[in-house]
């Protein structure tokens, strides 16, 4: 059996609540499901901003930004990480 | 299996259940006077003493504002849908100041906004052309001009009340947006937002489903609701005491004018203050009882939602100090002159 590729996944967001909110759903997804993933959290504003990010927190997977403004839903999660 | 068969049902049939939910809200809503003077009928209480005429306000009163809460949060978390920071920058660019301004204003009360996204918001505008005036139109009326502001002002003040907040607000937002534009600030920008190059185009997303908006606005529901029922029924409490104890002659003493010096101080005293627009009601309640004038609470709302020092902590990073002193400069001078305003007119 093939093990599943890692994602890149790459929350952007100035360490509000939400954003400390979509991290945390994310993992829980990810370990959940055993998708092994590299999240990293992009916290400085020059980052976020240089990345096209308007409205946070925002998420890019493996490089491509998926959604911004607001706490993604499971089933979107799920989606980006391949298990849909 | 289709995957549409996993779906809830109310996902399956939008209209259905839309029709179904408008048609039990506006039940509820219509039971809300008989069941609260029945309830309070059938309690031992002596009926007009001051104990029942509070509880039934408060009976009548709580349900209702929230039921109202209820119904606008979900209709605005269907539209927000329509109306991310992305599309009305696309709308904003390349629009002239005045007519931007206006624009930059009203699309303000309906772009969803959270203050710790004001500067990817502000940085996103500036790069879009979007002159700097305009982007503060925005600014302003975003925080300040929101769907549970209104509600509460309508559901406790008076339906006048509630417009004239809305009015007074897009003008604050406008004229101190335009003042701005006017002030030519860019040059104090910090020096790494203006050397930024022209954002890349934010991916295109196709326009969502009404089962999407029906999830929206849920999300929406559960979200505000969760985070201001609290300060509702306690602004609702303090309304209801007023009902109850404080006689009539009392309330129309109260709308008159006060000193030329209460006015700036409620805006002043407002600025450091932060929280969000339910937390302020019990405030304006209580303010209102103490004898201020509608004016000078109004001002004091205004600056407590519109101007706050963390969102201007959060701006300093991309506004040298100068053109911070000026936005926060011109827009208390805006909610002054309003507060001013408002006092005249009813005073």
């Amino acid at each position: 059996m093939n093990e599943p590729p890692l994602r890149q996944v790459q929350v952007f967001g100035t360490g509000c609540a939400n954003c400390r909110r979509t991290v945390q759903l994310i993992e829980t997804a990810a370990s959940a499901s055993g998708v092994p993933i590299a999240l990293t959290k992009v916290e400085r504003i020059e980052d976020i901003v240089a990345a096209g990010v308007m409205s946070t927190p925002a998420v890019a997977v493996d490089g491509r930004i998926v959604h911004a403004g607001g706490i993604p839903t499971r089933e979107a999660i799920a989606a980006w990480l391949g298990l849909g | 299996m289709h995957a549409i068969d996993r779906l809830p049902p109310a996902t399956r049939h939008p209209g259905v259940a839309l029709t179904l939910g408008a048609a039990l809200w506006a039940l509820g809503y219509a039971a809300l006077d008989p069941l609260s003077r029945a309830i309070v009928g059938a309690l031992p209480l002596e009926p007009q003493s001051r104990l029942a005429v509070s509880l039934q306000f408060f009976l009548y009163d709580a349900p209702k504002v929230l039921m109202l809460l209820v119904a606008v949060v979900f209709v605005m978390g269907m539209v927000n849908l329509s109306f991310t920071p992305e599309r009305t920058r696309a709308l904003l660019a390349g629009k002239k100041e005045g007519f931007g301004n206006v624009l930059a204003a009203l699309l303000g009360t309906v772009t969803p906004f959270c203050s710790c996204s004001a500067v990817p918001l502000f940085i996103g505008f500036v790069q879009a052309g979007i002159p700097l005036g305009v982007t503060f139109s925005f600014l302003v009326a975003a925080p300040m001009i929101n769907e549970v502001a209104l509600v509460l002002l309508f559901a406790l003040f008076g339906w006048k009340i509630g417009l004239l907040y809305l009015a007074l607000g897009l003008v604050v937002a406008i004229g101190s947006g335009w003042l701005l534009g006017r002030m030519k600030l860019e040059a104090w920008l910090e020096d790494w937002v203006r050397d930024l190059r022209a954002a890349p185009p934010s991916p295109a997303r196709a326009a969502p489903s009404w089962a999407e908006r029906i999830d929206a606005g849920v999300a929406a529901v559960l979200q505000i609701l969760g985070r201001v029922w609290l300060y509702v029924l306690a602004g609702i409490a303090v309304g209801a005491a007023i009902h109850g104890y404080v006689p009539q002659d009392f309330m129309a003493s109260l709308m008159g004018n006060e000193a030329w010096w209460s006015v700036p101080v409620a805006v002043l005293v407002g600025v450091p203050i932060y929280t969000n627009a339910a937390g302020m009601v019990p405030v304006v309640q209580a303010l209102l009882a103490k004898g201020a004038a509608l004016g000078t609470a109004l001002a004091f709302m205004m600056s407590v939602i519109g101007l706050s020092l963390p969102e201007m902590i959060i701006l300093r990073k991309v506004l040298k100090p100068r053109l911070l002193a000026a936005f926060v400069g011109v827009v208390a001078g805006g909610i002054l002159l309003v507060g001013y305003a408002f006092n005249a007119v009813l005073g």
